[in-house]
C-alpha cells in the first residue's frame, strides 16, 4: 500500500492539541495514523528532523486578481507563492474583473486552481451583484459554485439594510460574512493613517474611527441576526477592544490580523514608498502593541496576509496614484517568527492555530487539520533557517513587499497537497 | 567685467546636499548657509547688471504639475541670473496626457542633460520618488501639503531681513493650516531658528496632532494677536480641501481675516506676510496687503535671491569666476 511516512519532526497539530516528535503517516490523499506503526511499510519517508510538520498552512485573505487583473497576479501565479510560503490553501478575495458574483465565476475559479495544480483555492464570493452595495448577490448560487464565504472585501457594504439582509441569508447556508470595515465618507482621498506623521507629510489620514464605526456597526447587525461575522484586516486598538467586547457578548465574531499591522507602523511612510501604502493603513505602534495583546489572548482569531499583488509599474508612482496593497504569501511565516515567536508572543502551537484549524473554521472547511481521514495537506517548515528576503526570488507575478533585506528565520521545507508533493523548497 | 561676490565662504563649506526636499531634514546650520548665502544674492537684484556666472554651462529645467507663475517664474529669474540655460515643462504640455508616468517623463527630460529639476506636484513626496530616480539636483517647489522649502526660507529671510533675528520672535501661522505646504516649511524652519510659533485656524484647518511639531494651537486669531511680532497670513486654499471645513467665506473673514479694525490690535510693528496668490477680501483687505505692516511684495524680492542661493550651493561651481 502506498504509505507516505513524514518522521521525527514535531508535529504540531492545534485541532486536536497536539504536539510532539512523531511520525506522521498518509496513506493517497488522506492522513492515517499519527505516531508509531512498525507493521507498516513506507514508500516514501521524509526526513523531517528538526523541522515542524503542521496542517497546511491556511490563508484566508488573499487577492489572485484572475480574472481581470493578469498582469498583477494569475491564480497559477498566486498558488505557487502560497505553496513557496508553506500555505496549502487560500481563500481568495472576489474583487476581481469582473467579481467572483455568481455560480459561474466562482467555478471558474476551481478550474483555474485546478489546471494550477498548485494550492486548493476557495473563493469567497461578493456579497453584492457586481461588488457595488445595491443588491444582494446570487449567494445560494455561489455557494452552489462553492463559494466559502462572503464579503465585498475592498470596500465596505456601505447600507446598514442591506448588510443585515446579507447576515440573515448566509445564516441559511452557515456561511461567515466577512468585513470590509471602513467609512467611506471619512476616508475619502486618504494614503495612509490620520495622525502626527500623516500631519507632517502632508499626506490625507485614514481615522482610526473609519475602522472601529463600521466595526461596532457590523458587530451590531451580527448581534441582531446571529449571523456569523468575520472582521478583516483588524488594524487599530478600539477595533480589536470592539471585537474583545463582542465576543464577551457572545456575538459570532471572530477577527484576522495581517503581519503588516504588527510589524509596520505610519512612520514608515516617511519614505513615502508606496509598498508601505495599503488598506487599512499602517497605524501606530499602540496599535501594533493592540493587536499582538488580541492575537495572545484569542480575540483575534487568524493570522492572514491580506497579499495584494500590484504590477510594479503601477507601483512605481506617486503615492496618490499608486494602489493600495502589499503581497505577503511567502513572507507571512518569517515575519510572523520574527514578530510573534521570537519575542514570545505566541507559541508554535498558537501561531499554527491561527494559520490553520481557526481560518478553517470561519470557512467552513474541511482542512487545517492531521486528524485520521482528514485531507492529507502538510506543511513541514525549518523554524530556525535563517534566510535574507528578496522579492526578486518570489514565485509571486508582483514585488510589492517592503521587506526586501530582512534577515529572518523559518521557512516552509517541503509541501503536500492532498498527500502530494507540491513543493520542495530546494529546487525539485 | 562684473564682478562676484562668492558665497559667503565661513558657512557654505557646510554644504554636502544634493537636493532640497523641505526644511524638515535641514539642519539650523544648514539653513542659516542658505540664509546668509542670499543675502549676498540680494544685491545683486539691484545691479544694473544682474548676471553672474554660478551656474554657467549648467541645464535648470521646471518641472510643474500644478499651476504656478510665481514661483515658477522665481526659479526661472533665479537660475538665468546665475548664468544657466533654463527650461520650463509643464504637465499640461506634456507626454503626461499621453499616459506616460511621471518618473519617464522626468527621466526623459534629464536625459536631455540636465543639472537640476525644479518640481512641483499635488502629491506629498514626489520629488523625494523623482530624487530616487534621477541623477540631477533635484528642488522641491511644492508638494501637495507637504512642504514648499524655498518659499519657507524666503519667508524667515524677510522677517530676519526686517526684524534683525529670529530666535525670540513670535511668529502667527494663521489659516488653513492642514492644507498649507508653507505652514509645514515655516513651522520646520522657524522652530530650528528659535522662534516660538502659533498656529491659528479653525479647528477644522489646524490638524489634530500639530503640537507635537513644538508649535502652539490656538483658535482665535484676536487673543494671540497682541502677542505677534510676525503673522503670516495663508491662503485658503480653495483647490484642494473638501467641502465643509468652514461655513462661508464671510464667516471665515469674520474670524481670522485681517483688516484695518484688526491690526489695530496688534504690536505696533506687527510684520505681516503673506505666501500669495492672496485672495483680497478673504484673508486680508486690500488696506492691509498694501499697508505699511506689509512685506508681501517684498517677499516676492527676496524669494529671487533666495532661490539663487539655493541653485548656488546645490549645483553653482565651487568658485565662481566670470
Amino acid at each position: 500500500m502506498p504509505f507516505v511516512r513524514i518522521c521525527g519532526g514535531r508535529v504540531i497539530d492545534p485541532s486536536q492539541n497536539f504536539d510532539q516528535i512523531a511520525d506522521l503517516w498518509i496513506k493517497d490523499d488522506r492522513v492515517f495514523y499519527l505516531g508509531e506503526r512498525p507493521d507498516l511499510r513506507a514508500e516514501q519517508t521524509i526526513d523531517a528532523t528538526h523541522k515542524i510538520v503542521c496542517p497546511g498552512l491556511i490563508d484566508m485573505h488573499v487577492h489572485l486578481r484572475e480574472p481581470g487583473r493578469e498582469e498583477d497576479e494569475t491564480i497559477a501565479t498566486g498558488t505557487a507563492a502560497a505553496l513557496a510560503g508553506g500555505v496549502t490553501s487560500v481563500a481568495c478575495m472576489p474583487n476581481t474583473e469582473p467579481p467572483i458574483d455568481s455560480q459561474a465565476a466562482a467555478e471558474f475559479v476551481y478550474l483555474q486552481a485546478e489546471r494550477a495544480g498548485n494550492a486548493n483555492v476557495f473563493p469567497v464570493g461578493t456579497i453584492t451583484k457586481d461588488r457595488a452595495g445595491k443588491e444582494l448577490a446570487e449567494i445560494g448560487g455561489l455557494v452552489d459554485g462553492g463559494a466559502v464565504a462572503f464579503t465585498d472585501d475592498g470596500s465596505p457594504v456601505v447600507n446598514s439594510e442591506i448588510m443585515r439582509r446579507a447576515m440573515e441569508y448566509c445564516r441559511m447556508f452557515d456561511k461567515a460574512v466577512l468585513s470590509h470595515s471602513e467609512d467611506l465618507e471619512l476616508t475619502r482621498g486618504a494614503v495612509m493613517n490620520e495622525g502626527f506623521e500623516s500631519m507632517r507629510l502632508g499626506l490625507r489620514g485614514y481615522p482610526a474611527v473609519a475602522e472601529e464605526i463600521m466595526i461596532f456597526r457590523e458587530i451590531a447587525l451580527a448581534e441582531l441576526t446571529k449571523a456569523r461575522l468575520h472582521i478583516l484586516h483588524v488594524s487599530t486598538a478600539g477595533g480589536v477592544e470592539l471585537i474583545r467586547r463582542g465576543k464577551a457578548r457572545g456575538v459570532q465574531v471572530t477577527g484576522e490580523a495581517c503581519p503588516h499591522h504588527f510589524t509596520l507602523t505610519d512612520e514608515c511612510l516617511r519614505t513615502f514608498d508606496s509598498n508601505y501604502k495599503m488598506s487599512p493603513p499602517l497605524r501606530t505602534k499602540d496599535d501594533v502593541q493592540a493587536i499582538l495583546a488580541a492575537l495572545r489572548d484569542g480575540t483575534l482569531d487568524c493570522i492572514t496576509t491580506d497579499h495584494a499583488p500590484h504590477a510594479p509599474e503601477k507601483k512605481m508612482r506617486e503615492l496618490d496614484q499608486a494602489p493600495n496593497g502589499i503581497i505577503g504569501l511567502e513572507t507571512l511565516l518569517p515575519i510572523c517568527v520574527r514578530a510573534l515567536i521570537e519575542p514570545g508572543v505566541l507559541t508554535w502551537p498558537q501561531l499554527i492555530e491561527k494559520l490553520t484549524i481557526n481560518p478553517a473554521r470561519v470557512l467552513g472547511i474541511d482542512r487545517g487539520t492531521l486528524k485520521p481521514n482528514a485531507i492529507a495537506d502538510v506543511t513541514i517548515l525549518d523554524p530556525d533557517v535563517c534566510w535574507t528576503i528578496d522579492p526578486n526570488q518570489f514565485r509571486s507575478k508582483s514585488r510589492n513587499c517592503p521587506y526586501g533585506g530582512w534577515e529572518v528565520r523559518g521557512r516552509a521545507e517541503v509541501v503536500l497537497v492532498a498527500g502530494q508533493i507540491r513543493y520542495q523548497r530546494n529546487g525539485k | 567685467m562684473t564682478l562676484d561676490l562668492a558665497p559667503s565662504k565661513k558657512t557654505s563649506s557646510v554644504w554636502t546636499r544634493k537636493h532640497l526636499l523641505g526644511l524638515e531634514e535641514l539642519s539650523r546650520e544648514e539653513i542659516l548657509t542658505i540664509l546668509d548665502t542670499a543675502e549676498d544674492f540680494v544685491e545683486v537684484s539691484t545691479r544694473k547688471r544682474k548676471k553672474r556666472s554660478d551656474l554657467k554651462g549648467k541645464v535648470v529645467v521646471t518641472l510643474f504639475f500644478e499651476p504656478s507663475t510665481r514661483t515658477r517664474a522665481s526659479f526661472g529669474f533665479a537660475a538665468r541670473r546665475l548664468g544657466a540655460e533654463t527650461s520650463d515643462f509643464a504637465a499640461s504640455s506634456s507626454s503626461l496626457n499621453k499616459g506616460e508616468t511621471f518618473i519617464d517623463t522626468a527621466k526623459n527630460i534629464e536625459a536631455m542633460g540636465i543639472d537640476a529639476v525644479i518640481v512641483r506636484h499635488n502629491v506629498p513626496g514626489a520629488p523625494h520618488l523623482l530624487s530616487q530616480h534621477l541623477n540631477c539636483s533635484v528642488i522641491n517647489a511644492g508638494d501637495g501639503a507637504h512642504e514648499h522649502p524655498t518659499q519657507g526660507l524666503l519667508d524667515i529671510f524677510t522677517i530676519r531681513q526686517i526684524k534683525g533675528r529670529i530666535e525670540g520672535l513670535t511668529v502667527g501661522l494663521v489659516g488653513d493650516i492642514a492644507h498649507s505646504r508653507v505652514a509645514r516649511s515655516n513651522i520646520h524652519g522657524l522652530l530650528k531658528l528659535g522662534a516660538r510659533v502659533i498656529v491659528c485656524g479653525p479647528p477644522t484647518l489646524v490638524p489634530a496632532d500639530i503640537h507635537r511639531l513644538g508649535v502652539e494651537v490656538a483658535y482665535h486669531l484676536d487673543d494671540i494677536l497682541p502677542h505677534c511680532d510676525v503673522l503670516n497670513v495663508l491662503r485658503i486654499q480653495f483647490e484642494r480641501q473638501r467641502g465643509g471645513l468652514f461655513p462661508s467665506i464671510q464667516e471665515y473673514f469674520r474670524l481670522f481675516g485681517m483688516h484695518a479694525e484688526r491690526i489695530r490690535r496688534a504690536k505696533e510693528n506687527i510684520l505681516l506676510l503673506a505666501p500669495g496668490p492672496i485672495n483680497r477680501g478673504v484673508e486680508l483687505t486690500p488696506e492691509v496687503a498694501d499697508g505699511p505692516h506689509s512685506a508681501i511684495l517684498k517677499q516676492v524680492t527676496n524669494g529671487l535671491a533666495v532661490r539663487m542661493a539655493v541653485l548656488a550651493l546645490l549645483c553653482g561651481d565651487p568658485v565662481a569666476e566670470d
